[in-house]
């Protein structure tokens, strides 16, 4: 069995970032850049599978700019076999619809049965692409597992759901998301950061994806962004010294505000 | 295209709040917008509770009772909502942020190529229909999204309305649900549900948090002592879950949780980026840290520089006095 997993570019989030007023779009050229933290749960999940003799190859895809070749790396680092990024100047400024019709396309080319995703992105917090994704490839999708299993042809997932945690089982071919729960991403050792510079990084085009143009990128977006403003930072508000009465005091300041 | 459906999810006997909020707001949007406003509630064993609804103001209410929409997997929904806004042709379709709430709208999106505007945290009536805003970064910058086309989805954030009655009363429609095999292939076995008033930190109201301060595991029970004392839900910052001192989903920052209650009291937190992210557009922010350089100082409403393990105690004895 091969796993895809979907990875994702993005800045450093540690750092300050902004918004291109003009364009609408996140500034691409700041800062440190970075493999997405939850990814990462993701691809130590797909590299644990394969190392139980669960699947045979880890396969990383994904859509962005040409350079986040360098961050992607880390995922063959940890233990990923091969990177899949399209990168297509008409696929900027593409929304969900956009990406999962891409990545979609991506994870059909590579015949992986499994594909896993993290539970949402550092950059855009909305963790909505394993079901973008699931419906797009006509595959069956859990979201938010904290635990997984390969049985044979099915999967067995311990699942955060709003009410707790439930069992899921789906046969495969299959979309998940992960949890932070899901395991400890292990620190790629040295031997793995200097081999994945040789292992297969193919940088595609849309149409050598076979992707639709129409479909992704600012033609195929239906969410368009009209406007971006820079709210006033929070400020400092009143700090006393705790002599004994900041209890009180903050009790006080509840009340004035009306919360308690 | 007319009218707004209002995707509100049941919790128990009633719904979860979200979903009052977004109704609450759509009775302001469907001035400009013009349209029925409609909700809609699926679950199993729902069909009572659907009439609910028209106090806050929905006018119809579709309902659709299935031992599969109340599995907590989305893609029963999606197949009855997609039939749904075929029968009706909804302009807007307007989902809380909840898990069940974010995976529905998203493949309802794809099912239906409509545009979906995620973790919006306003809605406002303008362009060819609504205008959705949602905070990036943080909240460092605010984002106006509108829709190519429709129906306009939307995802929005707990916390962003007030839940108000309007003392309507709705027409309560039964919908047959017809869901496909392909939505039935993944099934829900076993549940454990989470603990009897445990509040999720998502759509928490108040959340109270610990970091790094509190410096050790068993010295959450402050924290949570505060919260219970304010029905508060837990946080955490990623210094603390890193640590192993607690679990996971209670974190909260940027690889954490991005939340908004009326009021975030971080304790023993020193507010770096990382934190900050994911709780600066609380409506009011509380401090308590023993250093007075601490960035949260910087952005929090009220902070109080002292030992968390005085100060903390001592506000929960006062609320929980308070109270009676």
């Amino acid at each position: 069995m091969k796993i895809a997993v979907c990875v994702k570019e993005v800045p450093d989030t540690t750092a300050e970032k902004r918004i291109d007023p003009g364009t609408g779009r996140l500034v691409r050229d700041e800062g440190d850049r970075m493999l997405n933290e939850f990814d990462k749960y993701a691809v130590e999940e797909a590299v644990r599978l394969k190392e139980a003799g669960a699947a045979d190859e880890v396969i990383l895809i994904s859509l962005g700019p040409e350079k986040a070749v360098e961050s992607l790396r880390q995922g063959l680092a940890m233990g990923a076999d091969r990177l899949v990024l399209v990168s297509d100047p008409a696929a900027a400024g593409s929304d969900y619809l956009g990406t999962a019709a891409a990545l979609s396309k991506v994870l059909e080319e590579t015949g992986a049965e499994l594909a896993l995703l993290g539970s949402e992105a550092t950059d855009a917090r909305s963790g909505v692409m394993a079901a973008a994704l699931g419906e797009a490839s006509g595959r069956a999708w859990v979201t938010s597992a904290n635990s997984l299993a390969v049985n044979g042809g099915s999967i067995t997932v311990e699942r955060q759901s709003d009410d707790g945690v439930d069992t899921v089982e789906a046969p495969l071919p299959a979309v998940v998301s992960v949890t932070k729960a899901i395991n400890e991403p292990r620190y790629p050792s040295l031997k793995g950061i200097m081999g994945a510079k040789k292992k297969p990084q193919d940088v595609t085009s849309l149409a050598e994806a076979g992707i639709d143009a129409a479909a992704v990128g600012e033609q195929g977006a239906r969410t368009k962004v009209v406007g971006v403003e820079t709210p006033p930072a929070r400020t400092a508000g009143q700090v006393v010294k705790d002599e004994g009465n900041g209890a009180q005091q903050i009790l006080d300041f509840l009340i004035e505000k009306k919360i308690v | 295209m007319a009218g707004i459906l209002v995707v509100a999810e049941p919790q128990g006997t009633g719904f979860r709040r979200v979903g009052l909020e977004i109704l609450s707001k759509a009775r302001e949007l469907k001035e400009s917008t013009g349209g029925p406003l409609a909700a809609f509630v699926g679950g199993s064993g729902v069909a009572d509770q659907a009439a609910q609804l028209g106090a806050y103001g929905a006018e119809k209410v579709f309902v659709a009772d299935h031992e599969a929409l109340g599995s907590g997997l989305a893609a029963p929904h999606v197949d009855v909502i997609a039939k749904l806004q075929q029968e009706n042709d909804f302009s807007a379709i307007l989902f809380g942020g909840t898990a069940q709430g974010r995976d529905t709208a998203a493949a309802l999106a794809v099912r239906l190529g409509a545009g979906l505007n995620s973790d919006s945290t306003d809605l406002a009536a303008g362009g060819s229909g609504l205008q959705a805003v949602r905070p990036a970064f943080g909240g460092q910058n605010l984002v106006t999204s509108e829709w190519v086309g429709g129906p306009q989805i939307a995802l929005v954030r707990p916390n962003s309305f007030q839940a108000t009655e309007s003392g309507g009363s709705a027409e309560v429609v039964a919908v047959t649900p017809d869901i496909s095999e392909a939505a039935l292939r993944a099934k829900m076995t076993a549940r454990k549900p989470v603990e009897e008033g445990k509040v999720s930190l998502e759509e928490a109201s108040i959340i109270v948090s610990g970091g790094r301060g509190l410096g050790a595991p068993e010295n959450f029970a402050v924290v949570e002592a505060l919260a219970a004392s304010l029905g508060a839900a837990v946080g955490a910052s990623r210094a603390a879950v890193d640590a192993g001192w607690y679990p996971h989903p209670n974190q909260v920052g940027q690889t954490g949780k991005t939340v908004s209650p009326n009021l975030y009291i971080a304790c023993g937190i020193s507010g770096a980026v990382q934190h900050k992210v994911g709780m600066q557009t609380s409506d009011v922010i509380v401090a308590i840290n023993k250093d007075e350089e601490a960035p949260i100082f910087q952005f929090a409403d009220f902070g109080v520089v002292g030992d968390l393990f005085d100060v903390v105690p001592k506000l929960t004895e006062l609320i929980n006095q308070r109270k009676g």
